[in-house]
């Protein structure tokens, strides 16, 4: 089995897989613990149900590169459901599911319609569960990965203590000064770049997964946002290699059993916290 | 010249205004609890306050050296804080966000200030603990920390005490009394009108009528009169 390992990793394809693979589950766990702190854990699915129907209206179209109109859609969509906050009528977690929903059937029906390729049910499929798209990069996709990658985590190192600060406390934040508009619209666009890039690996449907299992597990375990934020990004990228090798020996479906990789270390990840704790709660 | 003086000021969000217009001054040093009952525009006050919205009509001037974001802030606890993973460094630190501006990082006399804050609301020991396995009454030492990392002349206060036990809210009064002492000016929301008359130096009153004025006005005028009365009576039910 170790033999045929290497055979694999020795492939040009498997190793683009794994570099796009590690980036991108590590960018979302970084944003992942604002997420989810801010009541925003189903923004990934929301957002990248935007993404696929703006890609299934790229498809209509006929465009070659489907990123002129997923990108700008998604980010759009991204900064209009971040900054609602508190004071609309429609409230944060309607408004995602609205959005959410209402793209994901749309995208559809047109697809449906239009019929821009034999394939439709396939097609649909490999969006929705990304399949075996992350094995079919090429060298200029994982390159412009590789760029914006190393642009989300230098952003994120950067605005670090600022987005702590707008993620604890928003209100006390305004009150003294910080921009928060301009640190929420750098959120949004930031989530929607990884949700765009993330698609392609694990598929529209399981990326909330790469944003909350991180976050949540490191929750269970850590109690300073700076230990849950590493943490969350080891874990994201421990989990999934994981994934991905496994997914290589035995023939299953990368995005799902990087999401099963992720659901065992939050199981283990309660384990240890429970023992930590000593048993009580 | 008063830190903050607000002249016929009218809050509202959505272009509806709450209550009456409010004229008010905040001088160096004072102690202003603001009372009221539920409905009657304290939030929205202190939102206008803080510049959080802006006001529906006449004007909020402030002065004497106190700019515009020197307001320190003791916000109520929101829900997201309820089970955030923070150390109260972390929390106490984020004050001093304001001070850096697009630096990334805190620099050693931030981190300065944020120890001495804690020492002085007596959490030092506490620093490395997490914000949701604290009490109550610790977490909002922290969270008065932070404010006071933030901005040394004025403190906002929005109920403090809320959801605190009889004797950490007497510590805590305490606590605001020695700060008050020390020099800050303290405005602070409650809806206890029984501490309000014991510390404060001015009573706001907003709701049905507007009253503002020293303590010992407060006690002799119509509000407070019938305030007091209506508090007497509850606790002889």
């Amino acid at each position: 089995m170790i033999d045929l390992l290497i055979f694999y990793l020795s492939r040009p394809i498997v190793q683009y897989a794994l570099i796009v693979g590690v980036l991108i589950a590590l960018c979302s766990s970084l944003l992942g613990v604002t997420l989810v702190l801010k009541r925003f854990s189903f923004i990934g699915d929301g957002l990248s149900h935007v993404a696929f129907g703006a890609m299934s209206i790229a498809a209509v179209i006929g465009l070659t590169n489907q990123m002129l109109i997923i990108l700008p859609v998604t980010v759009i969509s991204a900064v209009l459901l971040l900054r609602t906050g508190s004071n609309t009528r429609i409230k944060g977690d309607a408004a995602i599911a609205m959005i959410s929903v209402g793209a994901l059937a749309f995208g559809y029906l047109i697809m449906n319609i239009f019929k821009p390729s034999s394939n439709l049910t396939g097609d649909v499929c490999s969006t929705l569960f990304g399949s075996t798209a992350i094995l079919t990069l090429t060298g200029p996709e994982v390159v412009v990965c590789i760029i914006l990658s190393i642009l989300v985590i230098a952003l994120f190192v950067f605005f670090y203590n600022k987005i702590f600060a707008v993620t604890f406390d928003e209100n006390f934040g305004k009150a003294v000064g910080t921009p928060t508009g301009a640190y929420n619209l750098l959120i949004a666009i930031v989530i929607a770049v990884i949700i765009v890039l993330a698609m392609k690996l694990v598929g529209s449907l399981l990326i909330s997964a790469l944003v909350i299992f991180p976050a949540l597990s490191a929750m269970r375990i850590f109690r300073n946002f700076k230990s849950v934020t590493v943490f969350s990004a080891v874990f994201s990228v421990v989990c999934t290699i994981l994934g991905v090798i496994v997914s290589i020996l035995a023939q299953t479906p990368v995005g799902a059993t990087i999401v099963a990789a992720d659901l065992a270390g939050f199981g283990i990840c309660c384990l240890i916290g429970f023992i930590a704790r000593g048993g009580a709660k | 010249m008063s830190y903050i003086e607000a002249k016929n000021l009218i809050v509202g969000y959505e272009g509806e205004a709450v209550g009456d217009p409010i004229s008010f001054e905040v001088n160096p040093g004072d102690y202003l609890c603001i009372v009221g009952e539920n409905g009657s525009g304290k939030s929205t006050l202190v939102k206008t306050l803080l510049n959080l919205q802006k006001p529906l009509g006449g004007e909020l001037i402030t002065g004497d050296g106190l700019r515009k974001n020197e307001i320190g802030y003791l916000p109520q606890q929101t829900p997201v804080q309820k089970d955030f993973p923070a150390s109260v460094k972390e929390i106490v630190l984020s004050g001093c966000q304001a001070k850096c501006g697009l630096r990334p990082f805190y620099n050693r006399a931030e981190k300065k200030l944020a120890e001495d804050n804690m020492k002085r609301m007596d959490i030092f020991s506490l620093a490395d603990r997490c914000y949701r396995d604290l009490s109550g009454g610790q977490q909002q030492r922290v969270l008065l920390a932070r404010a006071l990392c933030a901005a040394e002349k004025v403190l906002l206060l929005d109920e403090p005490v809320s959801g605190l036990d009889p004797k950490v809210t007497a510590q805590m009064y305490e606590l605001i009394e020695g700060l008050n002492k020390e020099g800050i000016t303290i405005i602070m929301v409650s809806h206890d009108i029984d501490a309000a008359v014991r510390y404060a130096s001015h009573i706001l009153h907003i709701g049905d009528t507007v009253f503002f004025g020293t303590k010992e006005e407060y006690l002799q005028s119509r509000e407070g009169k019938y305030f007091l009365r209506k508090q007497e009576d509850g606790k002889n039910d």
